[in-house]
């Protein structure tokens, strides 16, 4: 059953995968994307983190999407064709992203993963909670808080640049 | 006794400087100079306080002058015993410059209220002056040499800002560009000096250096041309000092520097700065006369000879101001051949007169100048042949003139005689040769100088329609001034100032003075018979020696010989060469690296297209290669 | 852990989406679809943190906490990259990535 959802589940992700980035519809695009994120979303719900799909879903589906919609919308192009690209460059790309790929598949094949514990992590919202605001051994304090700066700047840095004159 | 205020000498002419100097151009000219001149009367009323603390309370122990280190402070530490320091040294010979210098510079600020007033460059001016005033005190009161040589270029570069006041006169240009490159030059063997003497001392410091003279000397090894390292040293310090004092035959600067403002001439180029190269050998006497005495013989050569060159040539020149340069490089020659005739101790008669002199031709000599700058003030010329009659016009200018006329000609009891004579004395008990030649310069310094005065005051019944009386501002320092001249000789030098700041028992050898005051008699009559009225027997006496008369009018042409020697010589036939090397090969390889690497960079830069999917594609080709190498060539 | 799926088949999925990523990153000239790009890759990098966190390290959480940062990061890149194609449009009125070269040489 997992298996079969497992593989309904990937062919999603890499046919829409492919749709966003061939079809020459902007806005199809973005809602392709849309569809590519909710089914890694469905993804971590397989494997039982649920706050992290949570969060995919809340932050990636629900926002940053959104603001690619708004921002095409910003800049006029809602039917906008995308130009015609050409072959010579279509090849290249397409070589190089191949040659990637067997080079990475290659090596995924020929290594072995073994896990080191079968020791499941408790994955409760409560408990990544605690982890997060952990200033102790194995806490994520620091990181959070430059994460919380991070985006702070990131906000006013995006008021900025994108303010009239 | 605390002496730790004496720094505030030294720091309040910096003071005074930094405000004009960067705050110059908000403060009004009036406000300015009364500032300057109001720091340095606080700068001269502590030496005052110091000279008489020192010399009166508590400098004295057990009979003997102490040197003190008021204040120090170690500025770079290279070993525990050598090390660069910064300070202030109090012993007679300081004591007695900081006097001077406070003195002579107080009375030159003043003066300049009246004679640069209404000048541009008011506030420029005051601002050289105090920044000279400063470096000229942190000089006497170095711990160390190397804080002197510090300080020593110091009042070389405001010598050279003040020389070229007038910077829009090329001939003022000129003479402080060529006053900067002499005496630097001269500073070169200064310093290779000061590096020989810590070399072979390992140390920098004064009193070290000093108390351990005879030691060092001995465990000196030896240098070259059978004299040890350390008299090397003496000798290369002494050309530095030699060329600040402008002793033959590094004096061609001291001529042109009187294109400065008159009161420089006074401050700089006749009381205090050029006083520098004695005050350094007298600074490091013990050591000049622990190594072999060829040292202080040269001393004494070079004094000698400067001293009777510059008389001669003093005798011809028709700018008034050079007459008195050449005569302040005639009196320097005095003091470095009293320097150079003297021993220690017991025959420190020499060195004891050195300072004497030094300290009423400084009176005197700053006297001649400032009168000078009122003369010029007044009749709007240097030269001589525009003079004549003054006397009526400028009283006061003229009697101090006179009395300053008679202390250097060296009559009775004007402080010029007291010094001389003890001069006299020890050229007499060194070598008979010395104390004639300097009998003969003493005659003709009476010659010229009387020359002046009844050139100036005397001479004819010319009209000026100008002329008056100088300001109140210019008149008082030279009341003051001839107040000094007429009494500093009877300050008693054998018990403050001496080699080791002991006692010298000295009295007046009228064998000695009798000539001297004799010729000098003889100076100053037979400039009143050629000057005191027009005559022809000037021309005639000219017409008689020939061409010495020439020779002396034009210097002798050692001017002609320095530009003979860089210009036909060193530009011509060394720099032009190198020059050319320099062009044509080093710079042209270098070039030619430049051009070739400009090509291909401009071929290349269009790789640079812009175009962000090209990089990336660059990018992660890059990339994936990589790991292909590491993953699958390598390991 | 999924029942029955080996690592292996989900790190393929996320590298072959990672290098449709790249192939959208170097081909489409419209600055939003290369900003939809560079989401697919960063999704795929997440999938990849899980992954290794659920089969490999499961008695602790880092992999997980590292796709929740970069979906943070990618939030803030998201809303800097829009703001600066916002202006870009504003000035050229254009957001192709081909008129935008005047850092060249």
């Amino acid at each position: 059953m997992e298996t079969t959802i497992f593989y309904i589940i990937s062919a999603i992700i890499l046919v829409f995968s492919v749709l966003t980035v061939t079809t020459t519809k902007i806005l199809r695009a973005a809602v392709y994307l849309l569809f590519t994120l909710v089914a890694t979303a469905a993804f971590y719900f397989m494997m039982e983190y649920n706050f992290l799909a949570a969060v995919q879903l809340t932050v990636y589906a629900g926002g940053i999407v959104v603001l690619i919609i708004f921002s095409i919308l910003l800049t006029h192009q809602i039917n906008l064709d995308l130009k015609k690209i050409n072959s010579i460059k279509k090849i290249t790309s397409g070589l190089v992203s191949l040659f990637g790929f067997i080079l990475i598949g290659n090596i995924i094949y020929t290594h072995t993963f073994k896990a080191t514990s079968s020791v499941i992590a408790d994955t409760s919202v409560n408990e990544i909670g605690r982890t997060l605001l952990n200033y102790g051994d194995g806490g994520y304090i620091l990181p959070f808080e430059v994460i919380s700066v991070l985006l702070l700047a990131a906000m006013i840095g995006a008021i900025i640049i994108a303010k009239k004159k | 006794m605390d002496f730790t205020y004496t720094i505030y000498i030294v720091l309040i002419p910096l003071f005074a400087f930094l405000v004009n100097g960067l705050l110059g151009h908000k403060i009004k000219d009036s406000i300015s100079g009364v500032f300057a001149t109001l720091a340095l009367g606080v700068s001269a009323i502590l030496s005052y306080f110091t000279a008489y603390n020192y010399f009166f309370k508590v400098g004295k122990v057990d009979g003997v002058y102490e040197k003190i280190t008021a204040f120090n402070t170690t500025w770079i530490n290279f070993t525990d015993k050598l090390h660069i320091d910064l300070g202030v040294l109090i012993d007679p010979i300081s004591v007695m410059m900081l006097v001077v210098i406070t003195t002579v510079s107080l009375l030159v600020h003043i003066y300049s209220l009246g004679y640069m007033k209404g000048d541009e460059g008011f506030t420029r001016f005051y601002a050289y002056l105090s920044l000279f005033t400063f470096s000229m005190l942190g000089l006497v009161v170095a711990t160390n040499i190397f804080q002197m040589y510090m300080f020593w270029e110091l009042v070389g570069l405001s010598s050279y800002l003040l020389i070229g006041y007038y910077y829009t006169k090329p001939s003022a240009v000129a003479a402080s560009k060529k006053a900067f490159i002499v005496t630097r030059f001269a500073d070169l063997g200064f310093l290779v000096g000061i590096l020989f003497l810590s070399f072979t001392t390992g140390t920098f410091d004064f009193i070290t250096l000093n108390e351990n003279a005879s030691i060092l000397a001995q465990a000196a090894p030896l240098g070259f041309m059978g004299l040890s390292v350390l008299t090397w040293a003496v000798i290369l310090i002494f050309i530095g000092g030699a060329g600040k004092s402008a002793m033959f035959p590094l004096h061609i600067w001291l001529p042109d520097a009187m294109e400065g403002p008159t009161p420089v001439s006074a401050l700089i180029h006749a009381a205090t700065m050029v006083v520098a190269g004695v005050y350094l050998v007298a600074r490091l006497f013990p050591i000049f006369s622990a190594v072999d005495p060829i040292a202080l013989e040269i001393v004494a050569i070079v004094g000698g000879v400067s001293s009777l060159f510059a008389a001669i040539i003093a005798c011809t020149q028709i700018d008034i101001k050079r007459v008195l340069a050449f005569s302040t490089m005639s009196q320097i020659g005095y003091m470095m051949l009293a320097l150079g005739v003297s021993g220690m101790g017991e025959e420190g008669t020499g060195f004891m007169a050195s300072m004497f002199h030094l300290f009423t031709h400084a009176m005197f000599k700053a006297l001649l100048f400032l009168g000078a700058g009122s003369i010029i003030h007044a009749v709007h010329s240097n030269n001589l042949t525009d003079m004549g009659n003054l006397r009526k016009y400028m009283p006061i200018t003229h009697i101090t003139f006179l009395i300053a006329c008679l202390a250097i000609a060296g009559v009775p009891p004007f402080s010029g005689f007291f010094s001389k004579d003890e001069i006299l004395v020890a050229a007499m008990n060194h070598n008979p040769i010395y104390f004639w030649i300097e009998w003969a310069v003493a005659g003709l310094t009476a010659f010229y100088m009387f020359r002046l005065y009844f050139g100036i005051f005397w001479a004819n019944d010319k009209k000026h329609d100008h002329a008056h009386e100088s300001p109140f501002s210019m008149t008082l320092p030279l009341v003051i001034l001839a107040i000094a001249a007429t009494f500093a000789g009877f300050v008693p030098f054998n018990e403050l100032v001496t080699s080791d700041g002991g006692f010298l028992d000295i009295h007046i050898h009228w064998n000695i003075a009798l000539p001297s005051i004799a010729i000098g008699l003889v100076g100053i009559l037979v400039a009143y018979i050629f000057y005191k009225k027009e005559s022809s027997l000037p021309s005639k006496m000219e017409k008689s020696v020939g061409s010495l008369y020439t020779y002396a009018y034009n210097k002798f042409y050692i001017d002609e010989v320095y530009m003979f020697v860089t210009k036909k010589i060193i530009f011509n036939k060394i720099s032009t060469p190198i020059a050319w090397f320099d062009r044509n090969v080093i710079d042209a390889s270098m070039d030619s690296i430049a051009n070739i690497t400009n090509y291909f960079s401009d071929k290349i830069k269009t790789i640079q297209s812009g175009q962000l999917q090209q990089y990336i594609t660059a990018f992660i080709a890059a990339v994936l290669i990589l790991v292909f190498i590491f993953n699958y060539l390598i390991s | 852990m999924i029942e029955g799926i080996e690592i292996q088949h989900i790190i393929l999925v996320s590298s072959l989406m990672f290098f449709i990523g790249v192939y959208g990153f170097m081909t489409r000239k419209n600055l939003i679809t290369m900003l939809m790009a560079i989401e697919l890759m960063l999704n795929a990098v997440n999938i990849n943190f899980v992954a290794f966190n659920k089969y490999l390290h499961p008695e602790n959480m880092q992999g997980h906490f590292y796709s929740l940062f970069i979906i943070a990061i990618a939030a803030a890149e998201a809303a800097v990259a829009i703001a600066i194609i916002i202006n870009l449009y504003r000035n050229l009125h254009s957001i192709d990535v081909e008129d935008v070269n005047n850092m060249k040489h």
